[in-house]
């Protein structure tokens, strides 16, 4: 008994430090400039609470836009991701040739690559051939995310049995019917894994589009976070209401999908 | 059963394509553009010159090296910090007691959060909360934080283990969780205590997540982005700057493309040279095992 409550004291101020940047965070975003200024750590006062901050950040944010923008090529890229390394994934473990072998192994090496390696000629070349675009952009995530996802979907496929699909393939099913109605609902567990871990990676990532999407309008939230930021660099009032509405989409998602978050973890680390 | 190859190509094509045109050309194309002295402006004529981009990078500018040094200074004391961390919390929320379940979400919930704003956030709780504290309480160590390079260093280091402890945890927890309770009983019957428990019996069947737990943290550390540019910017002077940041910053800063991707080179090689060690170690445990 005296231990539970030792780990539960414990736990909790653990907790509160942990929440400790997001609390002041949403503090602060409630109060005006000279409130952040005379009373940083306390809670809004009657004659500091505002929610002008709000109201600014959301039109300098261009809040709906870009959320708009963002949760586009979030789905759009998860859905195509998913798609293709799952029938990527497939073959490579139905087939087992030796093109089958070697490929596989190139797609898992990949991943060795840092991000800033191929940043620069995947920028010049992309110019080039006209990719600067939210489609380009949604492209070269397939390209990117598809070597982590195949490897995924490729540890799952491994352990359902063939004969199912055997035995449909002598009823005739066809390669695409027996993809879209046999092995795909099979896979549904780890869809949704990869999905949500895909979902976060693309949701968050600022470096690709910040190279890629510089139209006025198209931008996604993280790329209009850094501008915003560069533009207010000490308004904390504002700063502080912008980081909250953007962390916002986030967090919620992040309660509903917990549960995958986890497994899609303890899955990805043991490979 | 007869498998075709058009099945095979055909299902293979779509990623095969995408990864082909993202990934693998670019890195042909970046190991040219490495001995060259391309600028990253379109039409301008470029320049073949040897491996002299290899050599300025370790006599010309010594901000390669200095953000090479930066860097793994940081990474070893982030691994260490943020493994303990996260196993100490792991260790922590299996115990039964009420409230487990709600903080293992807490303790995970930063690293849901991009980065970028991971930065801004600290930013402002280093900067504003931090001074307002040290007027406050009058502790000058509180004040000026990031303004100098040692504050920048422990701050990016505060950071990475807030956001990273809770991604170990559930690596760690995974493990935890296979160690079976009979085992854990035997030992208290043989009449082992909390110590000798945990140095004997949890320590020795954890080492395969620390195996994973080391190497997904050097690897995210090495890599690390974001956060530096949100955070300190790579200041002052450059003296927190990381690699990933330098290499940008010479190529978008400087102009200097060619520069930028030879120093890219170096880093792939530093990476995949980690990665490939952590295969090494995690096949011949395995072996063992």
């Amino acid at each position: 008994m005296k231990k539970k409550i030792a780990y539960g004291v414990t736990g909790l101020i653990l907790g509160c430090i942990f929440l400790f940047p997001i609390y002041i965070l949403i503090m602060n975003s409630f109060k005006t400039t000279k409130g952040i200024f005379t009373d940083v750590l306390g809670f809004p006062a009657k004659e500091t609470f505002t929610l002008e901050n709000y109201k600014n950040a959301f039109q300098e944010l261009d809040y709906i836009r870009s959320f708009m923008n963002s949760l586009l090529i979030t789905v759009v890229t998860a859905v195509l991701v998913l798609l293709i390394s799952a029938m990527a994934a497939w073959v490579f473990v139905r087939y087992k040739t030796k093109a089958s072998k070697i490929i596989f192994l190139i797609f898992a090496g990949s991943m060795l690559i840092p991000f800033q390696c191929v940043m620069l000629p995947l920028v010049g070349f992309a110019s080039k051939i006209g990719l600067l675009s939210r489609g380009g952009l949604i492209f070269m995530y397939m390209g990117f995310q598809t070597s982590m996802a195949i490897i995924m979907f490729h540890g799952f496929i491994k352990n359902i049995p063939e004969e199912l699909e055997e035995a449909a393939t002598i009823d005739g099913c066809g390669s695409i019917r027996l993809f879209i109605s046999i092995v795909l609902p099979l896979m549904r567990t780890i869809i949704v894994t990869v999905a949500v871990i895909n979902v976060m990676g693309t949701w968050n990532d600022f470096l690709l589009p910040s190279l890629i999407i510089n139209k006025q309008g198209l931008q996604t939230l993280p790329l209009k976070t850094y501008l915003f930021f560069g533009q207010f660099a000490k308004r904390w009032d504002l700063a502080s209401a912008g980081l909250v509405m953007c962390m916002a989409p986030i967090i919620i998602f992040y309660l509903f999908s917990q549960k995958y978050i986890v497994k899609g973890i303890t899955e990805g680390a043991i490979k | 059963m007869r498998k075709s190859k058009l099945r095979f190509w055909g299902f293979l094509a779509p990623s095969l394509i995408a990864f082909c045109i993202v990934v693998i050309i670019p890195t042909c194309i970046g190991f040219f553009y490495s001995l060259t002295n391309w600028n990253g402006i379109v039409g301008s004529d470029v320049k073949f010159v040897g491996f002299q981009n290899f050599i300025d990078i370790f006599t010309r500018d010594d901000s390669f090296v200095h953000a090479f040094l930066f860097t793994a200074l940081f990474s070893v004391c982030a691994v260490v910090l943020v493994n303990l961390v996260g196993f100490g919390l792991a260790l922590l929320v299996t115990q039964k007691f009420r409230g487990a379940t709600l903080l293992r979400g807490i303790f995970f919930m930063p690293n849901m959060i991009g980065g970028l704003l991971l930065g801004f956030t600290w930013q402002f709780i280093f900067i504003s909360i931090f001074e307002a504290f040290s007027k406050k309480t009058g502790i000058a160590a509180f004040s000026g934080w990031l303004s100098n390079t040692e504050t920048g260093f422990i701050g990016l280091l505060i950071l990475t283990v807030w956001q990273m402890s809770g991604y170990m945890m559930i690596v760690y927890i995974a493990q935890i969780q296979q160690i079976p309770e009979s085992v854990k009983e035997a030992a208290r019957i043989d009449g082992a205590n909390s110590w000798q428990l945990m140095r004997y019996i949890i320590l020795p069947l954890m080492m395969p997540a620390f195996t994973i737990g080391l190497f997904l943290s050097i690897s995210s550390s090495f890599k690390m982005f974001d956060q530096n540019l949100a955070l300190t910017q790579g200041g002052p002077y450059k003296s927190t700057e990381m690699i990933a940041l330098n290499i940008y910053n010479s190529a978008f800063g400087a102009n200097e493309f060619g520069f930028a991707q030879a120093k890219a080179i170096v880093f792939l090689i530093i990476v995949a040279g980690i990665g490939i060690t952590q295969l090494v170690i995690t096949k011949r445990k395995e072996v063992e095992m």
